[in-house]
């Protein structure tokens, strides 16, 4: 389980978590909304300890992440696959070469790393592509590999940055369609963050909604779909404006 | 000075404990061969190998003008012969590793920048480390030991060549015989004067792939950020040189 316990986070004067709390129950996927800039990534982040909080803290599996040692953090890392927004590829490696890199670090045979990478290109229905560059791969296929990269680990947890931000309806619903499969086939704790909201709908069960630093509401896809809260119907309606008394004075019957 | 005292903001202490703490953590991520040593021979070709041609290139150029410089002082004070001391001990001391520092500064250092800033600002290297790798251990340490140990040799080709360079201009330019010219060079000659320049060329090598390390991931906001990155590497690079040759001169001379 993770569990985010009022965690702060600052860059210089800009505020971006701001007493941050939300439990992220095992086996299932979380999709944590929010506005461009919100926070959803850096929240992200905290997870694997790429970010340390400036106050809370951050439990990963009754761990505090940020209190961790060097040795401890990478345990805690190699039971995590992160899947990044713009797919962070290594640019000088093959798609091969990017998936094997990950599986290194484990203690597998070399028969076994390479039945995983065929095994995670496959799921990705990218068999033939082991041997492009990523600079010869389109969005959608890069973000692929990267979830192939993520999963060839089998990990407890994945970790998906705006999985389909910057795709066509067509490969965004692929990508849709892989996170379910991949938590269907593997059983791993899915964290989505998105502000995809027809993505979000496919692939949660349970939503967050992250707005000026915390968490606006918490619920399941159907207390979502039904909430009062004017903030939360504003963002999942795609609605432009909202007078701002509303903004401020969320509706009865929401919280996180 | 300016751009090493803006590598932390709060002054020159600050700026020495950031480069020292980094030199530590590669010093403990040393220890974990099994990621930086299968990438040590390819960042050897690249930041040692490809960058002889460069060198050979100023060793050339230096070579001629010391011996033509030097004949213009000689002349009518000192026997010419001298030109060989002067452009062998200054090619091994000073000006081949010297020189040689400052152009890889640019070409070795600049790279190394934007190569990790790209990464940095792509979010390769929170790639790396969410695969539950050492970044030092990964991006630094190979580096690093690299220059260490390719900045001397490209030195020594550049000092052969920096020798050979001025025996040919003594010879073909100026009214020098080849014994003559070998008389000088043999004349104040010490063993002390190559391993002075080298070792100074090992740390040199160090410096430089270190600046540009930490510069680069050190970047942030885009191809501007990227940019930036390398030339604060360079400038730290060559800064670094310079303090270095001082260093060096009044602790082993």
């Amino acid at each position: 389980m993770i569990l985010f316990e009022g965690v702060s986070k600052a860059f210089g004067s800009n505020q971006v978590l701001d007493g941050f709390s939300l439990e992220i129950p095992h086996g299932q996927t979380t999709v944590i909304l929010g506005y461009s800039g919100s926070g959803k990534s850096v929240a992200l982040k905290h997870i694997v300890g790429l970010l340390t909080p400036d106050e809370g803290r951050v439990v990963v599996d009754g761990s505090v992440v940020h209190e961790l040692k060097r040795d401890e953090l990478a345990e805690l890392r190699r039971s995590i696959g992160y899947v990044f927004q713009f797919a962070a590829l290594f640019d000088s490696m093959t798609v091969e070469e990017n998936i094997r890199l990950g599986l290194a670090r484990r203690d597998l045979s070399p028969a076994e790393i390479e039945e995983r990478i065929v095994e995670s290109l496959r799921l990705v229905e990218l068999d033939d592509a082991g041997r492009l560059l990523p600079a010869e791969l389109s969005g959608g296929m890069r973000k692929r590999v990267g979830i192939a990269r993520a999963i060839a680990l089998r990990p407890r947890y994945i970790l998906y940055d705006e999985p389909t931000t910057g795709l066509d309806p067509v490969t965004a619903a692929l990508i849709d369609h892989l996170m379910i499969r991949v938590r269907q086939e593997s059983g791993a704790t899915g964290v989505v963050v998105t502000h995809d909201m027809r993505s979000a709908y496919s692939v949660a069960d349970r939503i967050a909604m992250l707005y000026d630093g915390a968490i606006r509401q918490a619920g399941s896809v159907e207390e979502i779909r039904a909430t009062r809260d004017p903030v939360v119907r504003q963002f999942i309606e795609g609605r432009p404006n909202l007078p701002s008394a509303t903004v401020s004075a969320p509706g009865p019957g929401v919280g996180p | 000075m300016q751009q090493l005292l803006a590598i932390r903001g709060t002054g020159l202490g600050g700026a020495i404990g950031r480069v020292g703490s980094a030199a530590i953590d590669c010093l403990r991520a040393l220890a974990d061969v099994r990621t930086w040593a299968p990438l040590i021979v390819a960042q050897m070709r690249r930041l040692g190998v490809d960058s002889v041609p460069i060198a050979i290139f100023i060793a050339v150029f230096t070579g001629i003008v010391l011996a033509l410089l030097s004949s213009y002082t000689f002349t009518g004070a000192v026997p010419l012969y001298f030109v060989g001391s002067l452009v062998g001990k200054t090619i091994m001391m000073e000006l081949g590793p010297v020189l040689t520092g400052m152009a890889l500064a640019g070409r070795v250092g600049a790279n190394i920048a934007a190569e990790l800033g790209t990464m940095r600002v792509t979010e390769q290297v929170d790639a790396l480390e969410t695969l539950a790798y050492d970044t030092n251990a990964f991006l630094i340490v190979p580096r690093v030991l690299a220059g260490g140990i390719m900045f001397p040799i490209v030195t020594a080709f550049a000092v052969a060549v920096g020798v050979v360079s001025g025996w040919i201009t003594a010879v073909n330019l100026l009214d020098l015989s080849t014994p003559e010219f070998f008389k000088g060079l043999r004349l104040f000659y010490q063993f002390k004067d190559v391993w002075f320049g080298l070792v100074k060329a090992g740390t040199f090598g160090l410096a430089v792939t270190l600046m540009g390390c930490l510069q680069g991931l050190r970047a942030r906001g885009g191809a501007q950020g990227v940019g930036r990155a390398a030339t604060r590497a360079v400038v730290l690079g060559c800064e670094s040189i310079l303090v270095l040759d001082a260093f060096w001169a009044i602790v082993l001379l």
